[in-house]
């Protein structure tokens, strides 16, 4: 579904990616984690093109990732993407939030998109808040409502990036249920996340990384019971 | 019920005036100078002034002469418009400002809107020109005054708004043609003043134009302020495209839309309400600006003005006269203002952030 072939990525002389590889199947839900400034948020967002990888190849479901437009706008209708600080439209009602996309990227009636909308804004269990603004909101409401969001496009992959750590923390978990539904679901997802009851709960695989480079990439249990690499161990030491 | 509004109003002054003892100083202070400032103004403008008769009647008053702006005001307001059918550019700024009355509500702000501008932009132009349908033809060397002012500075902004955003966008853009050109226009136009732009307008540019095409004065002063007001309009703008977040383009792109769907549908709603303040300043201070097309001989409201007061018989009373055009110029940069604060506050509703 998705594939990183030797990805290298600078900004300026500050090499961010070295030679990432990586392969996800469909259905695959990995969690990345390192530590801050590794490049595990730099890495998915290369993934839909919010940031340019400047050597290497990447195909996400087939279709390879250039500078061509069409192929970028391609990925990026089958990529949904869920950000750390949500990111919603704070003029727009959430109805609206969720709707734009689909009526102006995909052409779909506006009827219909509504209809959708709102069986996606019930999914997420706000469908009661649908007519309000993002401001109007608490911070878990505003994460399930960009899931939302990002789910009325019917992506076949979803990548998280921190989709927690800006929230408080009575309201995590209502964030991670959603995630969770989401990948029992059988959802391809690619999930930045430090969360590591989530990764053991529902990650295929853990994706270790640190100064740019996977260093280690394991299933979960394995990765939180016998590290294989001393900086996971190290990271894994400080965290749990 | 008397008994009880002196004690509120004692209560009130106490809160507000006399609160300590300096500013009990200051409020005496200033109430002194507001006195002492403003019964003369009333006297001289109310009590002792003339408002009907000669010059003669007046320069024996002490008051304002009143009668002067009585017999002048027909030119100052609308210059050497042939008087018989001076209806023609009042049903004009009728029909103007009525659209601008209806046009404020941002519900009706649509494509329909904009069609109607169109065509009341025709209609005015065709009563105040004239030629056909057995309207009498007027040049347009002969408009001037109030039509003249709203038309350069009305029109100046309808154009120079949507092309500031265009510019703005420009300069931000990532293609280096498009930005350097973007950048090159906004320095240049905004290194020069307003007068010697007016002054290529109307002197220099004529020799450029091909053979045969002769633009009147007053067009070309309308694209040389067009193009003015468009350099500071995008520079406002772009204040607005810089404030807002990156996450907001991130997400725009993230969804798939397309740049312009992501800019119109997601950014720029968003830009052009945060820099509502200094567009309006901007606009107020254009609006002034046009005035600058004296410079050229046009004959806008305080060129008319200044031509009054050339009268042979009726010298000496410029205090007046500024006072009337002043009283119109504030007339619509107040209303543009106490406009712009009912906009903020209309674009905030239920948005808390």
């Amino acid at each position: 579904m998705i594939e990183l072939k030797n990805i290298n990525k600078w900004y300026g002389d500050f090499h961010v990616l070295r030679n990432v590889n990586l392969k996800v199947e469909k259905g695959e839900r990995i969690v990345i984690c390192g530590p801050s400034g590794s490049g595990k948020s730099t890495m998915i967002r290369c993934i839909n093109r919010l940031e340019e990888h400047q050597e290497g190849e990447l195909t996400v479901d087939g279709i390879l990732l250039n500078n061509n437009l069409k192929n970028i706008n391609k990925i990026r209708e089958e990529v949904g993407m869920v950000f750390q600080h949500f990111n919603l439209f704070p003029h727009l009602t959430i109805l609206d939030n969720l709707t734009l996309a689909p009526i102006w990227v995909k052409k779909v009636p506006k009827e219909l998109a509504e209809k959708e909308a709102l069986e996606y804004l019930d999914r997420v269990q706000i469908a009661d808040q649908a007519n309000k603004y993002p401001g109007q909101l608490s911070g878990g409401q505003q994460q399930r409502v960009a899931i939302a969001r990002s789910l009325c496009m019917k992506p076949k992959i979803m990548l998280f990036d921190e989709p927690t750590s800006a929230l408080d923390p009575e309201m995590v978990k209502e964030v991670l249920d959603v995630m969770t539904d989401l990948a029992k679901e059988g959802m391809t997802m690619l999930c930045v996340t430090h969360e590591m009851g989530f990764a053991k709960e529902v990650a295929d695989r853990v994706v270790f990384m640190d100064a740019g480079q996977i260093v280690e990439e394991n299933n979960p249990d394995e990765f939180f019971s016998n590290p294989q690499h001393e900086r996971s161990k190290e990271f894994l030491s400080q965290i749990l | 019920m008397i008994s009880v509004n002196s004690e509120k109003l004692g209560s009130w002054l106490k809160k507000n005036l006399f609160s300590t003892p300096l500013n009990s100083f200051i409020s005496i202070i200033l109430i002194t100078v507001i006195f002492k400032v403003s019964v003369p103004f009333i006297q001289w403008l109310l009590v002792d002034s003339v408002w009907t008769g000669t010059a003669a009647d007046c320069r024996q008053a002490n008051g304002a002469c009143l009668a002067f702006i009585r017999e002048k005001a027909t030119f100052i307001l609308f210059g050497f418009y042939p008087r018989e059918i001076l209806w023609r550019p009042i049903v004009s700024v009728i029909l103007f400002i009525g659209m601008i009355w209806y046009s404020k509500e941002p519900h009706r702000w649509n494509k329909r809107l904009l069609w109607r501008w169109l065509k009341l932009t025709l209609l005015i132009a065709l009563l105040m020109k004239g030629g056909i349908f057995g309207f009498e033809a007027v040049e347009i060397e002969k408009w001037g005054g109030l039509p003249l002012t709203l038309m350069l500075s009305f029109i100046g902004i309808l154009f120079s708004y949507p092309l500031g955003i265009f510019l703005a966008l420009g300069r931000r853009s990532e293609m280096p043609i498009i930005k350097g050109f973007c950048v090159i226009y906004i320095e240049l136009i905004r290194g020069v003043p307003l007068i010697s732009l007016l002054f290529m307008a109307s002197v220099m540019l004529p020799f450029f134009l091909p053979d045969g095409l002769i633009l009147p004065k007053l067009i070309r002063a309308q694209v040389a302020i067009i193009i003015f007001m468009a350099a500071y309009m995008s520079e406002v703008i772009r204040g607005g495209l810089a404030s807002i977040p990156k996450g907001q383009y991130e997400a725009a792109d993230g969804l798939g839309l397309t740049y312009w769907q992501k800019m119109t549908l997601i950014i720029l709603p968003q830009a052009l309400k945060v820099v509502i303040p200094p567009t309006v300043n901007t606009m107020i201070g254009m609006f002034k600006d046009t005035s600058l097309v004296l410079i050229i001989a046009l004959f806008d409201l305080l060129m008319t003005t200044k031509s009054a007061l050339k009268d042979a018989s009726w010298l000496g009373f410029s205090v007046e006269a500024y006072l009337f055009v002043a009283v119109i110029y504030f007339i619509f940069c107040f209303s543009m203002g106490k406009y712009s604060r009912r906009l903020e506050v209309e674009f905030n509703r239920g948005v808390r952030s």
